[in-house]
């Protein structure tokens, strides 16, 4: 079971899409596992032929634990899969028991995370329920309306949902072990604005290209020239990250929030980019993010979007050293030769770890984004 | 395509992009992004779907005119037409 988060435990499968004798390669989709961020697809670390899952559909497996094993001869034709959760849960040995859990309310019914969580938190069984989203997917909607004639469990102790949960734990961790500090800058991107406008006019809407994306792209960029903010913190020791790997903090509709991740950000191009994120968005809104995208990122950028508050000052998503929030734009009083005109203006806050770095290395990172953005016809 | 049915295809993209707005729930005024929080990345998917529904690819200098129900009926009822 690997760690798809900070303060990430352990994870309850909700699927196998794997069986004894098939071929896996590395990166290959494996399982989905249910975690209080919602539902994550666990690729494989090896390459070979599967020889025996280990865990049942519906069991809580410890973060470390083995999921499944390879093999390099024929399965055992006498390892079947295991049984679903209705029979007695057996781990095979020296696989170590592990508490059991409550039987998830789902297998491979397509559900929104938020969906997910409410019918666990609700005990409702996600297969008896005609989804009403795309491709059938059942959304939360779906779920309080079948609540309506189930019976509920208890409240979740304190109010708060599971998604909730583990985003105060990964956040409270954060600020009890990272000495914060934070450095901003107002970075005029109306010149930016105004060369996106004019390229996504002769575009349909399918090519077209948000602010956003300009901006996780010369992010990237401009983490080439810093190298300090990009990597991880663990054991005591900052590892620079040979990857850019930006993550994109997504909100998610229900509440919650997930930051996957760009594999190698610096390297793609500004369409790559925009589709991507649109990829992202969908399926972290449809519960089918993958275990890499969730634990690759080397820095976060979240964005208060183009409409609304100016500023914002983030919490480091750890292992990662640093987090650019981006405040949406606003027509400000602007300096320009001898005289003062609005102009749209983005205001760039950057929260990094004092452990591995200080505020020169902030500003150097801040004042070359602000280049970057000043030349986006070359992005 | 009469406005009651472009308004039930519009309402249905809706329901595409954000699966917990519920149709019956949205009022004619709602605003799209300050009511029903749809952000800028759900907004282009909306308008990507509507281009592929309807053939009308909507020029970001248009959005304003497809923030509301009201106002999208209206709009595209327009587009339609002409």
């Amino acid at each position: 079971m690997p760690s798809l988060g900070a303060d990430m435990e352990a994870g309850t499968l909700v699927e196998w899409l794997i069986k004894p004798g098939d071929e896996v390669h590395r990166g290959d989709v494996v399982a989905v596992v249910e975690t209080q961020k919602g539902a994550i697809e666990i690729e494989s670390f090896e390459t070979g032929i599967v020889s025996e899952l280990l865990a049942n559909i519906g069991q809580t497996v410890p973060v470390g634990e083995e999921l499944a094993r390879f093999g390099t001869e024929d399965p055992v034709a006498s390892a079947p899969a295991p049984e679903p959760l209705e029979a007695p849960a057996v781990v095979a040995k020296p696989h170590k028991a592990t508490p059991q859990a409550p039987p998830i309310p789902t297998t491979d019914t397509r559900a929104s995370p938020a969906a997910r969580l409410a019918a666990q938190e609700r005990g409702i069984d996600l297969s008896t329920i005609d989804g009403s989203g795309p491709d059938g997917a059942v959304v939360l909607a779906d779920v309080e309306a079948q609540a309506q004639t189930t019976p509920t469990a208890p409240p979740t102790k304190g109010g708060l949902s599971e998604m909730r949960k583990a985003v105060a734990a990964a956040m409270v961790r954060s600020k009890r072990e990272i000495p914060h500090f934070s450095v901003s800058h107002n970075i005029d991107t109306q010149h930016l604005s105004e060369w996106l406008s004019a390229r996504n006019a002769d575009r349909p809407p399918s090519e077209r290209v948000l602010l956003g994306a300009a901006i996780v792209k010369a992010t990237a960029l401009a983490l080439r020239s810093v190298k300090a903010l990009n990597g991880h913190f663990a054991e005591d020791a900052f590892i620079l990250s040979d990857e850019i790997n930006i993550g994109v903090a997504i909100a998610l509709r229900g509440g919650g929030l997930v930051a996957p991740a760009l594999h190698q950000t610096d390297t793609m191009t500004l369409d790559e980019v925009m589709a991507d994120m649109r990829d992202l968005v969908t399926r972290a809104r449809a519960g089918r993010l993958r275990g890499s995208e969730m634990t690759r990122g080397t820095l976060t950028v979240s964005s208060l979007g183009e409409k609304g508050a100016e500023a914002m000052t983030g919490v480091i998503f750890p292992p990662q050293v640093a987090l650019l929030a981006v405040g949406a734009p606003q027509i400000r009083p602007w300096v320009s030769g001898d005289t003062v005109v609005p102009r749209e203006v983005t205001r760039f806050t950057l929260s990094a770890d004092h452990r591995v770095c200080d505020g020169r290395q902030g500003s150097k990172f801040l004042t070359t984004l602000e280049d970057i953005l000043s030349k986006p016809e070359e992005l | 395509m009469t406005e009651q049915e472009i308004r039930d295809l519009f309402l249905n993209e809706i329901n595409k992009v954000a699966p917990d707005i519920d149709p019956s729930d949205v009022s004619d005024d709602d605003h799209l992004q300050d009511d029903l929080e749809l952000d800028s990345m759900d907004i282009l998917s909306l308008v990507t779907a509507l281009d592929a529904r309807l053939g009308i690819s909507i020029p970001e200098a248009d959005y304003p005119q497809i923030e509301t129900l009201t106002k999208a009926v209206r709009y595209l009822a327009g587009k339609l037409a002409g």
